[in-house]
């Protein structure tokens, strides 16, 4: 979503530095600016979706020092130092993510817009849980709305990639990202 | 009209201290700000009030929660994610474990917080009916020093609460005692997920020999503010659990709350589902269906 350039120039505003997939980065930008649109419009990480603006619909998560977070409620000031992970951060060398390769054999993905904080949920509970329940996949997925109805094809993208021989890479996989993150 | 995030100020002192010391010398300047989850709704709609905001995030004092021998300690800015991790909240205090994980989604219980749910003070709020249950104490600090409230007398009217203009809720705190006690708590919402509470009920009983020795019994959206029905206790304290006392309950009950009609329901609804909770909550706890 476009918006008005902050209309101080930049060199106003205390340098912010915090890692993105990896990388370190520094912003000089309004400290209540969300991380959303730091993201977006700063890093041009335009991955990470605007849904409803408010915490509700979970288009814009981002995991933020291995917690699952709606981006667009992040003061950027309050990430300072974070380790953050975005969908950009998911496939490593060109190579798609497990959870990424499940929603494309499954039809997770439908128009597109949720499918980065879905991605982003589910990577977050398969580094915790990675042979999660049917309940566990319902709750970590909960606060991410879907308005093309593929509720089921998504929960079947996630439960796929938690399935056992996938299960193992998926964990690998995240953990070697959030290492490589490290 | 979108919030401009060049409008306003955050600052990050980074130590409690520091926190302090700004709402000291500009009292009622700075809003403290933790998790974000209700402020940056605000601010997004463009309809944050706050010129001048101070972050809580980070600051290890207001996080942690300590399980001393006779309180459980819970920091003010611990989010509900570290409530529901915590072994001794999941085994003595499974109300607020419960009322922890209806907050929002994972997304959300990763930075909301449970001083951030008191001091925003909604008569909906998850976590208020359980520590009504509980009977917390909140303590408040600033540079003046810590001073302590039962939770029933904190908030004083919609969204208002005792804080003074350089206080900070400092930490909530619970007896642990309540390993005997019978304990209820529901929640009526439009899904599991996301939704915010049409009613809920939450509720602590001592039951010997049938009779009821200890009450506390908490509604959310029936007032304008959390309240405990202690109108409701009264009609069942000392008693028996029988169709009259639940009768009386149901009547006091009545009589006490206050429901509105909003977005999400109508006062007559929220009505018949609080006494039907509690007629729930009295004919479990007569069988002996709630656990310890």
């Amino acid at each position: 979503m476009s918006r008005k350039r902050d209309e101080s120039p930049s060199s106003l505003w205390p340098a912010i530095q915090f890692t993105v997939n990896g990388g370190s980065r520094t912003v000089r930008v309004p400290p209540m600016k969300r991380l959303l649109d730091v993201l977006r419009e700063d890093l041009h990480l335009t991955g990470t979706k605007e849904g409803c603006g408010e915490g509700e619909c979970g288009s814009c998560s981002v995991r933020m020092n291995d917690e699952l977070v709606n981006s667009c409620l992040v003061p950027v000031l309050q990430a300072e130092g974070a380790d953050i992970q975005t969908v950009e951060g998911l496939a490593l060398n060109g190579d798609l993510h497990p959870l990424q390769q499940a929603f494309l054999h499954h039809g997770g993905a439908q128009c597109g817009i949720c499918t980065p904080g879905m991605l982003m949920a589910a990577a977050q509970l398969l580094a915790h849980t990675p042979h999660p329940s049917a309940t566990e996949i319902r709750e970590a997925l909960a606060g991410n709305l879907c308005r093309c109805t593929g509720f089921m094809h998504i929960f079947e993208s996630v439960a796929a990639a938690a399935d056992a021989h996938d299960a193992q890479q998926a964990n690998e996989h995240t953990m070697e990202q959030t290492h490589h993150a490290r | 009209m979108r919030g401009n995030p060049a409008m306003h100020d955050l600052v990050a002192p980074g130590s409690l201290g520091a926190v302090l010391d700004l709402l000291a010398a500009e009292p009622g300047i700075w809003t403290p700000i933790a998790g974000g989850t209700e402020l940056m709704v605000a601010f997004s709609a463009g309809r944050l009030n706050a010129p001048k905001l101070v972050s809580l995030w980070g600051i290890s004092d207001l996080r942690t929660i300590q399980a001393n021998s006779d309180t459980m300690a819970i920091g003010a800015a611990a989010t509900f994610l570290d409530l529901r991790r915590d072994a001794v909240i999941a085994t003595e205090f499974p109300l607020l474990a419960r009322a922890a994980s209806w907050i929002g989604s994972v997304a959300n219980q990763s930075r909301a917080t449970l001083g951030g749910n008191l001091v925003n003070g909604s008569p909906a709020a998850d976590s208020s009916p359980a520590l009504f249950a509980y009977d917390a104490e909140i303590e408040m600090i600033s540079v003046r020093g810590t001073r302590r409230v039962p939770y029933s007398q904190f908030h004083t009217g919609y969204k208002r609460n005792v804080l003074a203009p350089d206080e900070l809720l400092y930490a909530i705190h619970l007896p642990r005692r309540f390993a005997r006690h019978r304990q209820y708590l529901r929640k009526v919402g439009t899904r599991r997920a996301m939704a915010i509470a049409k009613v809920a009920l939450g509720a602590t009983a001592l039951l010997e020999k049938n009779t009821v020795q200890e009450i506390r019994i908490s509604a959310a959206s029936l007032a304008p503010y959390p309240t405990r029905l202690f109108d409701t206790e009264a009609a069942l304290l000392g008693k028996a659990i029988t169709r009259e006392t639940v009768l009386a309950a149901r009547s006091a009950l009545l009589a006490e709350v206050k429901p509105i009609d909003d977005i999400r329901s109508t006062a007559e609804y929220r009505r018949r589902v609080a006494v039907n909770l509690l007629e729930e909550f009295l004919l479990e706890l007569r069988r002996g269906e709630l656990h310890a």
